[in-house]
């Protein structure tokens, strides 16, 4: 009975027919799901921090407003993931306690600290383009909640990384102190932005399955090769260097060649050694535990209506 | 220039851009994940309002001023938002009052706004009062949540009301500015205060809330003078433009 | 206590069209439901309209039925346009 379903299912996502939440879906496939959304769900949450430092520092009006939008937007984005994973059968607090445990990941990028008004240019470009790059095939997913809902993530997205770029560019045309701003911000999230797309494939174990599912569409290694590709010529424009000695065109390949990916560094922070592990979990948590007594209000609040309500009606 | 117009623009730009500053805060740190984004929307929406009203002092000033030289290039006595506006969040509750007291003023003067003779002032306020209309609703909701949601919710708000509401009064107390307003264009910010009061008292009333007895008021911000607050609000916000003059950003 | 209950959201994007599923959110009551949906699926001037029901009070198929439900249906093309011949030189048909 479950091999024929299993293979039933199988059938299903090669003819590129989208599962929804009530079909049969193998446990794994749930378990992996379940797990990649929230990781999603998390990273936009998380992500919300570095850029938030910045907020009360914008250096002019528009500037402010359009970093506001934009790490309101990351909220928007991490609700949609939520949603789209309680589907799945599990709520939102479940999952937001797996992140205040330690159960649950989240892109280790956003346990880099930002110390710079170029890191928010620098994050909008790189970061968020990476981010795309990763995001743009999840609109293909073969679950439809989850495809649906990056559909709508990847549509907002495009302002992220045009906003951060074109805060670079502003940066690229001013002074010395300007420049020397942005290639040092360049300098410091080149590699970690590199590190997003994950081990090499050899050392990922989820991807084949992942694939057969088509979950994922594309290999880490893969996207990886393409976003370097995009960003040489990217930084050409802003006059700044990519910090890697060994970049250079192949033309055998038709690819950049880079340098190896420090993995040390990778795994050190994915363990819970980056610069902001801790800071950033706490964050959350504190925002979560000062809100506790609000949500409680309105639920109390609600009750206490509703009981109203019906006595008024009887 | 009408140096008293151009004054009264500021009040009105430092309130929203001060107020906005501070519910900006908020944004990463919400109760839950809707009212994070709830409340960045107002944060939006204040900041959007005082760049409107530092555009029209920029263009009134003339000389090249631009809506950033206001906030960025000012000193802490050249600033002349309430004092109320410049309380820290403390926690969600404090940050609802602040709103709840701020946004029915802010409302009935608007509301006078929309009808007066100075035409761009009037412009700005039609489109400024639909936003305001929705913070109001949004604030006195959480008025009543909180007020009569938990024990613990109600002596909270109870309390930030009972240390905020000294500094309402400010509001309704006519600056140099302000009196030049009432006889040129016949805004008067004095003959809010019974409408706000009503307005604020039934939605108290509804949260089981009271207000404290007290008929003494803080004052000074209209005139560029401040709380503590407001000197580390400028140390943030103006940070960029201190520490590296004179440079596009 | 217990998170706010789940709600879905379906927002009308301009009128003359059907309100259209936008997806989910949190809210202590109906009222927060609505402004929540302004909040989250409207920043971008999405729609005219919001309609918003809690999670548990949708009424929905079961998947497992699909084969009775919908298959059905699949066999009477004489429902459909095309499966009149009519000769080409026919117009406005």
């Amino acid at each position: 009975m479950e091999a024929s379903m299993e293979q039933k299912f199988q059938e299903k996502i090669d003819n590129d027919i989208r599962i929804e939440p009530k079909d049969w879906m193998p446990e794994k496939y749930r378990k992996t799901l379940i797990r990649q959304i929230s990781q999603h769900a998390h990273s936009e949450i998380v992500g919300m921090l570095p850029e938030g430092n910045w907020i009360t520092r914008a250096p002019n009006l528009r500037r402010k407003v359009a970093l506001l939008a934009k790490v309101q937007d990351e909220a928007g984005h991490g609700l949609y993931l939520y949603s789209a994973c309680e589907t799945l059968g599990i709520e939102r607090t479940e999952l937001i306690d797996q992140l205040h445990t330690g159960k649950a990941k989240y892109s280790s990028i956003f346990n880099y600290p930002t110390l710079t008004w170029a890191d928010m240019g620098t994050i909008g470009w790189l970061v968020d383009g990476a981010a795309i790059m990763n995001q743009v095939p999840l609109c293909r997913c073969s679950y439809g909640p989850y495809a649906r809902a990056m559909v709508r993530v990847c549509k907002e997205e495009s302002f992220h990384q045009r906003q951060g770029y074109e805060l670079l560019l502003t940066l690229s045309k001013g002074t010395p102190e300007q420049k020397e701003m942005l290639q040092e911000s360049v300098n410091r999230w080149w590699w970690p932005a590199l590190m997003m797309f994950g081990p090499n494939d050899a050392d990922s174990p989820h991807t084949a399955q992942s694939m057969a599912w088509k979950i994922k569409r594309f290999t880490n290694d893969e996207l990886r090769q393409r976003f370097v590709d995009m960003c040489v010529e990217q930084a050409e424009i802003l006059g700044v260097s990519l910090p890697d000695p060994d970049l250079k065109w192949n033309e055998e390949r038709g690819h950049y060649d880079f340098g190896e990916i420090n993995w040390d560094e990778f795994w050190n922070v994915v363990r819970g050694n980056g610069p902001c592990n801790k800071d950033r979990i706490n964050t959350r948590v504190k925002a979560h535990e000062n809100g506790q007594w609000v949500r409680d209000a309105a639920s109390a609040y609600a009750k206490k209506q509703s009981e109203k309500k019906s006595v008024s009606v009887a | 220039m009408d140096k008293q117009v151009h004054k009264f623009i500021l009040q009105l730009a430092d309130n929203e851009l001060i107020l906005g500053h501070r519910i900006s805060e908020w944004c990463g740190h919400g109760p839950a994940l809707e009212q994070d984004i709830a409340l960045t929307n107002i944060a939006l929406d204040h900041v959007g309002q005082a760049r409107l009203f530092y555009q029209l002092a920029a263009e009134m000033e003339g000389n090249g001023k631009t809506e950033d030289d206001y906030p960025y290039k000012r000193l802490e006595t050249s600033f002349y938002n309430v004092q109320l506006v410049e309380h820290e969040n403390i926690d969600f509750g404090y940050t609802i009052v602040r709103s709840f007291f701020y946004d029915h003023f802010y409302y009935f003067l608007l509301d006078q706004l929309t009808k007066s003779k100075h035409t761009a002032l009037a412009n700005i306020a039609k489109s400024a009062i639909k936003e305001v209309k929705y913070h109001l609703r949004y604030s006195s909701e959480w008025m009543r949540r909180l007020g009569d949601g938990t024990e613990e919710s109600h002596r909270r708000v109870q309390q930030a009301v009972h240390d905020l509401y000294p500094y309402t009064g400010e509001m309704f107390l006519p600056s140099t500015a302000d009196e030049h307003m009432k006889e040129a264009y016949g805004i008067d910010c004095a003959s809010i205060k019974e409408q706000w009061l009503t307005a604020v008292k039934e939605i108290l009333h509804e949260a089981t809330l009271e207000l404290p007895d007290g008929s003494w008021f803080h004052k000074g911000g209209k005139e560029g003078v401040h709380t503590e607050k407001l000197g580390y609000i400028l140390t943030e916000l103006q940070y960029i433009q201190r520490a590296y003059p004179n440079m596009q950003w | 206590m217990k998170d706010w209950p789940l709600y879905e959201i379906f927002i009308r994007s301009k009128a003359g069209l059907h309100h259209r599923h936008v997806g989910s959110l949190h809210a202590a009551d109906d009222e927060m439901a609505i402004e929540n949906a302004r909040d989250v699926y409207c920043r971008r001037m999405e729609g005219v309209s919001i309609w918003a029901i809690k999670s548990s009070q949708i009424i929905a198929n079961d998947p497992d039925e699909g084969e009775e439900l919908f298959e059905p249906a699949e066999n009477k093309i004489y429902r459909h346009p095309t499966f009149y011949d009519l000769p080409d030189v026919l117009k406005h048909m």
